[in-house]
């Protein structure tokens, strides 16, 4: 088979695939970080590693992309050195394999992305290659000869568990084989649960199956167990399983067992139940779905909660009409299925979400590079990574999200030096957390550094000429200045800032996806940026709003308040609309003059603004009526009506009628461009 | 029709080596995404053919030859190492815990093809 015969459809599993293996990496990599230079790296995490990197290079080797299967091949035979002890995991080793990753990523996304250079690949693997220092000694199979394996199972050790083998022998543990014999239909979960009793107190080097005593329905397993225990012990923790122990070898001397690994009968009984119910949820059982195809189940949800109204409606015309036949029982079914169209929904919408722990593991990876480019000392804690979040969303947001930690990093973290003067401790703390708020998510990125200086910010602004009189500013103005477009108080651009954007180019994007980005910041103390996000965007809630007899939907996530309005109340500054609500001036928008309707009702002495607000911005549309909040999916107009201003889709709204959603944004960036009355 | 069972946790690479398989003539195919998934199997569906990766997440492919071979039912049963370049010692183990054939990533189809027409017939 040759690229030319591999089908598209190919290449783009083999792209998912790979993506789905480069995060798998940079998270491994994360908790690899952590043993960098001292502490042993658990060797389950750098073997992760390892049959990332050799799977990456299989695939890539397939398909022919010879780029990315040279570089995976370098840096599997990294790993694999790593993995046998013959390379120490060192700082600089730490920073080639990040290198290597990120080359990783950058060719695999040029496959798919047209235009992209690749990074060059010679002097990497050039680094590589003098990593890797020369093999050492073939290990001394005498060793393993003396606990007295039989040859069926030294045989199907592989290299490398031959090595893991050694190094428990070289740390005097003591070798077990565990013997367990589990039903077929349930051994995988059975055996997780005795391996993760294990792997508490020590390492599981193999796990070698063989035939039970019926072949249909049971198979027995026997591990090979390295731990600093006695076979008392050993037998003590395996207790509430089926699993036998038995001693290989004459055993070593077990180094005296300290007090927090001995796991007494008492303890170890509700320990061992609870971790059971995790382990079966920690096997792996996952569906690579294309997010198209949950868009098209979405509608098609979309459309049979259409079709639902549709049978209350007819229901409630017969009830009006006076029939009684079968009415009850035609209620009651159309009632049992609102309730299945409601779990569905529900269902449908899970499938969307994933936990935004994904997001963390990247930029845990940024926090670690940069603060290394700019010689700065910087902790990453993050917090709520369980908190669900819209796939298309979290695509969306990881970019603003990584360029908000950048600037947190660039301008915000003093230098070490800085920070020790200031009474603060070397290292600086980037927090970064989530959690979900009513229908939003909030996302918090603060740091401990110096803070946002805002009479440099008003300087800055001045010289730019962004504002001409900064004393009439209050503090939020002036801090919400840095989201204009153009601005930044770097006194030198950094190779980070150079590449980075703006902080008006992160709200936009944010904006995008109908989220908010505020920030807070207390100079010399440190800043933090607040991000909203709706959950999704798939269905979303609706102000439902009239006006010349046309109805309209406004996301309720855009919407701050509606307010009854007097005619009186409306002011005139500078040719436009005003209202004063509360301490501030707030812009008016009649949304019957910005479709260009003929109002009949608009001469009435009271009508309702809805306050608005993107970001920062906020306007009071002007509408006849309100007519309550509903569920709606939104539904685009297609590439015929692209370029229709303040319209972002249709949505039905049940009663057969279709009516047009707002795009918020759109609207308040017409509404200020404008300059006149609208 | 003749049955071959592919154990290979690569989504990707297990639907390629489907596809050569499939092209080269009427076998029907049993996928299996890791060793554990293979060990479930075997007992329950009659193959004539096993392929099996070397490096799979759960038990690797050595600890599912041993296991194979260790089983009546398939002490004659043909089995092909899939391993990647490099790993050389892991596929003289395999060879010698029973395994009839090796083949280097990435595979070159018509050698995979050819193997299997040898073994089971096409």
């Amino acid at each position: 088979m040759s690229v030319s015969e591999m089908s598209a459809k190919a290449v783009k599993d083999f792209l998912a695939e790979a993506e789905e293996i480069l995060d798998q990496l940079c998270s491994d990599l994360g908790v690899m970080s952590d043993s960098v230079d001292g502490a042993e790296c658990s060797p389950d995490s750098l073997n992760s590693v390892f049959r990332g990197a050799h799977s990456l290079k299989g695939l890539a080797g397939m398909f022919g992309f010879m780029g990315v299967q040279e570089l995976s091949h370098n840096l599997e035979n990294l790993l694999d050195s790593l993995r046998l002890g013959k390379v120490k995991l060192t700082s600089p080793v730490m920073t080639l394999l990040m290198d290597a990753l990120e080359a990783l990523g950058t060719m695999i996304r040029n496959l798919s992305e047209v235009g992209g250079v690749d990074p060059p690949i010679e002097q990497l693997v050039a680094r590589i290659n003098s990593a890797i220092s020369a093999p050492g000694d073939s290990e001394n199979d005498s060793i393993i000869s003396t606990l007295g394996l039989p040859p069926s199972m030294l045989n199907a050790l592989t290299e490398y568990e031959e090595h893991r083998l050694l190094e428990n022998i070289r740390k005097s543990r003591n070798i077990f084989s565990v013997l367990a014999s589990f039903p077929l239909a349930t051994f995988d979960q059975d055996l997780a649960e005795l391996t993760d009793i294990l792997k508490k107190t020590g390492e599981v080097v193999s796990t070698l199956p063989s035939v039970g005593s019926s072949i249909e329905s049971s198979i027995d397993f026997e591990i090979l167990y390295g731990a600093a225990k006695n076979l008392d012990e050993v037998t003590l923790l395996i207790a509430d399983t089926n699993a036998t122990v038995r001693l290989l070898g004459n055993g070593a001397t077990p180094p005296p067992t300290t007090a927090s690994v001995v796991v007494g009968p008492d303890e170890s009984v509700p320990n061992i139940q609870q971790d059971s119910s995790i382990t079966a949820k920690s096997m792996s059982r996952t569906v690579r779905v294309d997010i198209g195809k949950l868009d098209d189940l979405m509608n098609i949800v979309g459309e049979l909660v259409l079709s639902h109204s549709t049978i209350s409606d007819i229901t409630e015309k017969m009830r009006q009409a006076g029939y009684t036949g079968h009415l009850a029982e035609l209620q009651k079914a159309a009632k049992g299925l609102e309730r299945k169209l409601n779990e569905l929904q529900k269902g449908v919408m899970e499938i969307r979400m994933i936990p935004v722990g994904q997001l963390y593991d990247k930029m845990g990876r940024i926090v670690r590079k940069i603060s290394k480019e700019q010689g700065k000392k910087v902790d990453l804690k993050t917090f709520g990574a369980d908190t669900e979040l819209d796939k298309l969303i979290m695509e969306d947001i990881a970019d603003p999200l990584m360029h908000i930690i950048r600037n947190s990093i660039d301008h915000g973290i003093e230098p070490p030096e800085e920070r020790v003067a200031a009474g603060k401790s070397e290292r600086g703390l980037i927090r970064l957390s989530s959690y979900q708020k009513g229908n939003h998510v909030v996302i918090e990125v603060e740091d401990d550094g110096r803070g946002i200086d805002l009479e440099k910010v008003k300087k800055k602004a001045l010289e730019r000429g962004i504002i001409s009189d900064a004393e009439a500013l209050s503090e939020r103005e002036v801090i919400e200045l840095i989201f204009l477009p153009g601005f930044s108080t770097s006194e030198t651009v950094s190779d980070i800032s150079g590449r980075g954007v703006g902080m008006d180019v992160v709200k936009n994007n944010i904006a995008a996806v109908s989220g908010m980005v505020d920030v807070e910041s207390t100079l010399g103390q440190g800043s933090r940026m607040i991000i909203t996000l709706p959950i999704t965007l798939a269905i979303i809630k609706a102000l439902i709003i009239s006006t010349a007899g046309r109805f309209y939907a406004l996301p309720i996530t855009s919407v701050l308040e509606s307010i009854m309005l007097h005619k009186k109340d409306i002011l005139t500054v500078e040719r436009k609309e005003v209202i004063q609500l509360r301490e501030s001036t707030l812009p008016l928008l009649h949304l019957n003059r910005f479709f260009h309707l003929e109002s009949k009702v608009n001469e009435a002495d009271s009508c309702f603004v809805v306050v608005v607000g993107v970001a920062e911005k906020r306007l009071g549309i002007v509408v006849d009526d309100l007519l309550g909040q509903q569920d709606i999916v939104i539904k685009n107009l297609g590439a015929m009506f692209e370029g229709l201003h303040g319209v972002s889709g249709a949505a039905d709204l049940g009663d057969q009628r279709t009516i047009l959603v707002l795009d918020v944004s759109g609207i308040i960036h017409e509404s200020t461009k404008g300059g006149g009355q609208i | 029709m003749r049955r071959i069972l592919v154990t290979e946790d690569s989504a990707t690479m297990r639907s390629l080596l489907i596809a050569t398989i499939e092209s080269c003539g009427d076998y029907e195919v049993i996928e299996a995404s890791s060793g554990f998934e293979a060990l479930r199997l075997l007992p329950r569906e009659k193959v004539d053919l096993i392929i099996t990766d070397i490096n799979m997440p759960d038990i690797n492919g050595l600890e599912l030859i041993s296991y194979v071979r260790k089983n009546a039912n398939y002490t004659d049963t043909p089995l092909f190492i899939i391993s990647t370049e490099g790993r050389e010692k892991d596929v003289e183990k395999g060879l010698a815990l029973g395994a009839n054939e090796y083949l280097v990533k990435p595979i070159d189809p018509k050698r995979l093809q050819a193997l299997i027409v040898k073994y089971i017939g096409s």
